[in-house]
C-alpha cells in the first residue's frame, strides 16, 4: 500500500454532487450521517467544497444543462480521489435515459457503483467499505491515477 | 446610493433540494431583487410518461422527488381513476392516507431538523432526523421499503397492512407524542428562535394569494387552504382532524403550522388504522383498461398541492400527463419574502418554503466588492447565520457560560455544509 | 372532519353567464369537475373573470398537443365550493399565441415560460419570456411536448 493510498483512504471528506436526482439517494446518504448511522465517528464528514474531497459521490442522472457543471466539478478535483455513484440512477440512466434532455454522461472514472432505489444506508456504508478494503489490498487503483487508454485511433497524419 | 451587486447561490444547489440557481441582487447587506434560475434537475418525465403504460408511469412519478415519493402517485392514480372512472375500495382509500401522513411526519421531521441546522441549531437538526427513522422504521413495515414505497397503483393499493402489524404500528407512533411535543417546546417556546425567524421574511395573505402559495407555505400565511379538506380523497372525508392556520406569514408561523401538523397526522394515522380492523375486503378493484378521458388527481402532500393532469385515449398509455409539483408555486413566493432582508437571513428564508433542500448545499458566493473578489462557501453562509444567532445570544444575556465558538460549530457537525 | 361540500352549482351558472358568447361549449363531467372551451382571444377576460371577481385559485395551466391544434388549458380551483373548473382554448399551429396573464395572476409566470419552451406557445406581454427548464442554448424550434409539427422537422 503506498503513502498516497494509506493517506486517502484515512478519514474520508466526501463531497456529494446531486445531479438531476430524485434527492432520495442524497436523503440516504445524509441519513448515514445521522445519529443512527452516525458514520462521522470513522471520520468520514460531508465538505462544502470539491477541493477539499477525497471522495464525490454521485447521484441521480446528468442532465443536459448539469453535464456542464460535472465537468467543470471534475477538473477542480484534487487527485487521488474516488468517484462513487450512488443509486442506479448514475450506473445506467435507469427510466430516464430515454429522455429528450438526458446527456450521456461524460467517461468518468468511477470506482464503485452502490446499486439500489436508493440504497439503504447500510448498502452505502458496506459500499465505502468494500471500496476502502480494495484500495488498502491493491486490488484496484483510483480511477483518476489510471493512465488513460491508448487511443486506438492513429493519430491524423501531419499535412504538409 | 450604494451599489449593486450580484450574490448567486447555487446552480449546485444551495438550499434546495431541486438544483437551482438563485441569483441574491443586493446593495449593501440587503437583498433587492431575486432572480430565479431552474432546470438543472428537468428530466423530462411528462414526456416520458407518455410512453409508459398507467402502471409504469406511477412508478415513473414516484422519482419525481424522494420526499414525496407516495404523494406524486396517490395523485397520479387518482387523475387515472378520475379519467377511467374506476372505483377504489374503501379499505384502500384508509391505506393510502395512512402511508401519506406517515410520509408527512418524516418530511416534516426532515424540513425541521435542516432549518435548525441553518439557524444553527444543530441539535434539533440531529434529533429531528433521529426521531426520523423511527417514522422510516413504520414505513418499512408497512411498504417494505424506507422511500419509494411503490404503495399506489390505479385502483387501489399494492400492499394489504396486515391485521397483527397495526398494535406494532400504533405503539411506534406512540412513541413518537414525546418527541414531537420536545420539538414543539424546542421550538415554538425558544427564544432564540423567536428572534431569529419572528417577523423574517413575512408572505403578506394576498401576495400567498397571487403567487397561489400553497401547503404550509399558504397556510402560515393565513390563507386557509388545503386540499385534504376542500375537495376531499382518499380517507380525508371519513376522519376527524383539524386544518392548522397561522396569520403573520413569517419562517417563525410556517415552523409552527408544520409542528403542529404532525400531531393531527398521527391523528389520522391512528383513525385510518383503528378503522382498518373493520373495514374488511380487497384493497384493489384491479382495473383492466382506462377508458377514454381526461382525469385531475390532487393530493396534499408535505408541502402542498399536488396536481395531475391525465389524458386518455381508450390505449394503456396516457396521451397528455402534467405534474404540477407544489415547489413550482411556493419557490416564486421567495422573490417577496426575501426583499428588504439582509444575506444571514436568506439562508432560513428561502428554506423555509421547504422546497425539499435535503441535499448537502453546494454554493459558491462571490462578491465583487471595490476591495476585490471574494469566494463564499455554503459554510460562510451558515457561519455568518450562525453568527447572527450567537450575536443575539449575546444580546439578550441568553449566551450559557461557556458558549460553543462558531467556528468550532461549523467545523464539528457541519463542516463544510 | 366536516367537509365542505360540493354546491358550486351557482358559481358555475355565473361564470357561465358572465362568459356569455365567449363561451364556445360546456361539459359538466361531474359536481366537482367542468370543462369550459372559449376562443384564445378571450383567455384574459375569462382569467380576470376567474381570478378578480370569481376568487379562483389558479392550479396550472398546460398544453395538449393536437392535430386540430394546441389546447391549453388553465385549471382553477374554487376551493370553498370542491370544484375545479377547466378553460380550454385551442391555438392553431401556424401562430400559436396567447395574451399572458402572469401581469394578472403572478403565479401563471413560470407555467407560461414553461409552455413557451417545451411547446412553443407565444405569450404575448409576458413580463420575462425566456428559458426556464432547458439550457438558453437548446435548438431553437425543437419542441419537446410538441407531436404534430407542423413544417417543423422531427426532432429524435
Amino acid at each position: 500500500m503506498t503513502y498516497t493510498i494509506d493517506a486517502l483512504t484515512k478519514s474520508l471528506n466526501v463531497f456529494h454532487l446531486a445531479g438531476s436526482a430524485c434527492n432520495n439517494c442524497d436523503i440516504e446518504i445524509l441519513d448515514a450521517l445521522t445519529p443512527k448511522y452516525d458514520l462521522e465517528r470513522f471520520g468520514i464528514t460531508l465538505v462544502g467544497s470539491i477541493r477539499h474531497a477525497d471522495v464525490l459521490l454521485l447521484s441521480g442522472i446528468f442532465n443536459r444543462k448539469a453535464t456542464v457543471r460535472l465537468k467543470e466539478l471534475l477538473v477542480q478535483a484534487p487527485k487521488p480521489y474516488l468517484v462513487i455513484a450512488i443509486g442506479g440512477c448514475p450506473a445506467t440512466g435507469l427510466m430516464f435515459r430515454d429522455s429528450y434532455n438526458f446527456e450521456a454522461p461524460p467517461s468518468i472514472p468511477i470506482d464503485a457503483f452502490i446499486p439500489g432505489c436508493p440504497p439503504k444506508p447500510e448498502a452505502i456504508i458496506s459500499g465505502v467499505v468494500t471500496v476502502i478494503g480494495a484500495l488498502r489490498e491493491g486490488a484496484i487503483v483510483p480511477g483518476c491515477l489510471q493512465e488513460p487508454e491508448a487511443n486506438p485511433q492513429p493519430a491524423p497524419e501531419a499535412v504538409t | 446610493m450604494s451599489k449593486r451587486t450580484i450574490v448567486p447561490i447555487g446552480p449546485y444547489h444551495a438550499l434546495q433540494e431541486e438544483p437551482e440557481f438563485f441569483k441574491l441582487h443586493v446593495e449593501g447587506e440587503t437583498v433587492v431583487h431575486l432572480d430565479i434560475e431552474l432546470g438543472y434537475n428537468h428530466r423530462g418525465i411528462e414526456k416520458l410518461s407518455e410512453s409508459k403504460d398507467f402502471e409504469e408511469t406511477v412508478f415513473l412519478v414516484e422519482r419525481i422527488c424522494g420526499i414525496c415519493s407516495t404523494s406524486h402517485p396517490i395523485a397520479c392514480v387518482q387523475a387515472v381513476e378520475d379519467a377511467g372512472d374506476i372505483c377504489v375500495p374503501e379499505r384502500a382509500l384508509f391505506i393510502r392516507s395512512t402511508v401519506g401522513e406517515l410520509e408527512r411526519i418524516h418530511s416534516h421531521l426532515l424540513w425541521l431538523g435542516l432549518a435548525g441546522h441553518f439557524l444553527g441549531f444543530n441539535t434539533l437538526w440531529m434529533w429531528a432526523w433521529r426521531f426520523r427513522e423511527d417514522v422510516l422504521n413504520i414505513l418499512e413495515l408497512v411498504t417494505g421499503n424506507r422511500n419509494h414505497y411503490g404503495m399506489m397503483k390505479p385502483g387501489g393499493v399494492r400492499r394489504d397492512i396486515n391485521d397483527t402489524d397495526i398494535p406494532v404500528i400504533i405503539k411506534l407512533l406512540e412513541g413518537l407524542k414525546d418527541p414531537i411535543a420536545m420539538f414543539r417546546d424546542a421550538v415554538i417556546e425558544d427564544p432564540l428562535v423567536h428572534a431569529r425567524t419572528r417577523g423574517i421574511g413575512v408572505l403578506t395573505r394576498e401576495k400567498a394569494i397571487a403567487y397561489g402559495a400553497l401547503g404550509p407555505t399558504a397556510r402560515a400565511s393565513g390563507y386557509d387552504i388545503d386540499v385534504r379538506r376542500d375537495h376531499p380523497h382518499a380517507a380525508y372525508g371519513m376522519v376527524d382532524w383539524d386544518v392548522i392556520t397561522c396569520g403573520n406569514g413569517d419562517v417563525f408561523d410556517k415552523a409552527v403550522v408544520r409542528i403542529l401538523e404532525l400531531f393531527e397526522s398521527i391523528r389520522i394515522i391512528e383513525q385510518c388504522l383503528n378503522q382498518l380492523k373493520t373495514v374488511t375486503g380487497p384493497v384493489d378493484s384491479d382495473p383492466r383498461f382506462v377508458a377514454t378521458g381526461e382525469g385531475i388527481g390532487h393530493y396534499e402532500a408535505p408541502r402542498g398541492e399536488v396536481f395531475h393532469y391525465v389524458r386518455s385515449d381508450g390505449s394503456n398509455r396516457p396521451v397528455r400527463h402534467k405534474v404540477r409539483a407544489p415547489s413550482y408555486m411556493n419557490v416564486p413566493t421567495n422573490r417577496e419574502t426575501v426583499l428588504g432582508e439582509t444575506i444571514a437571513d436568506a439562508t432560513i428564508i428561502l428554506a423555509a418554503v421547504d422546497p425539499c433542500y435535503c441535499c448537502t448545499e453546494r454554493m459558491a458566493v462571490a462578491v465583487d466588492s471595490p476591495g476585490g473578489r471574494r469566494l463564499w462557501g455554503a459554510q460562510d453562509l451558515i457561519r455568518m447565520s450562525c453568527e447572527k444567532t450567537y450575536e443575539l445570544m449575546d444580546e439578550s444575556g441568553l449566551r450559557g457560560p461557556e458558549p460553543p465558538p462558531c467556528a468550532a460549530a461549523g467545523q464539528t457537525r457541519d463542516s463544510g455544509r | 372532519m366536516k367537509t365542505r361540500g360540493s354546491n358550486s352549482a351557482d358559481t358555475i351558472n355565473r361564470i357561465r353567464g358572465a362568459l356569455g358568447e365567449h363561451l364556445l361549449n360546456f361539459e359538466k363531467k361531474s359536481g366537482r369537475r367542468v370543462y369550459i372551451d372559449i376562443a384564445p382571444e378571450t383567455v384574459l377576460e375569462a382569467s380576470s373573470l376567474m381570478f378578480e371577481e370569481t376568487g379562483a385559485r389558479l392550479q396550472i395551466a398546460t398544453g395538449i398537443d393536437t392535430p386540430a391544434g394546441i389546447e391549453v388549458m388553465y385549471h382553477w380551483a374554487l376551493d370553498s365550493e370542491d370544484c375545479l373548473v377547466t378553460i380550454r382554448a385551442t391555438v392553431a399551429h401556424e401562430d400559436p399565441s396567447l395574451d399572458s396573464i402572469a401581469t394578472l395572476c403572478p403565479a401563471a409566470e413560470w407555467i407560461e415560460r414553461e409552455m413557451w419552451e417545451l411547446l412553443g406557445i407565444e405569450f404575448r406581454d409576458h413580463p420575462d419570456l425566456r428559458h426556464l427548464l432547458l439550457d438558453d442554448n437548446w435548438p431553437q424550434g425543437n419542441y419537446p411536448l410538441r407531436k404534430f409539427p407542423s413544417g417543423q422537422e422531427v426532432i429524435p
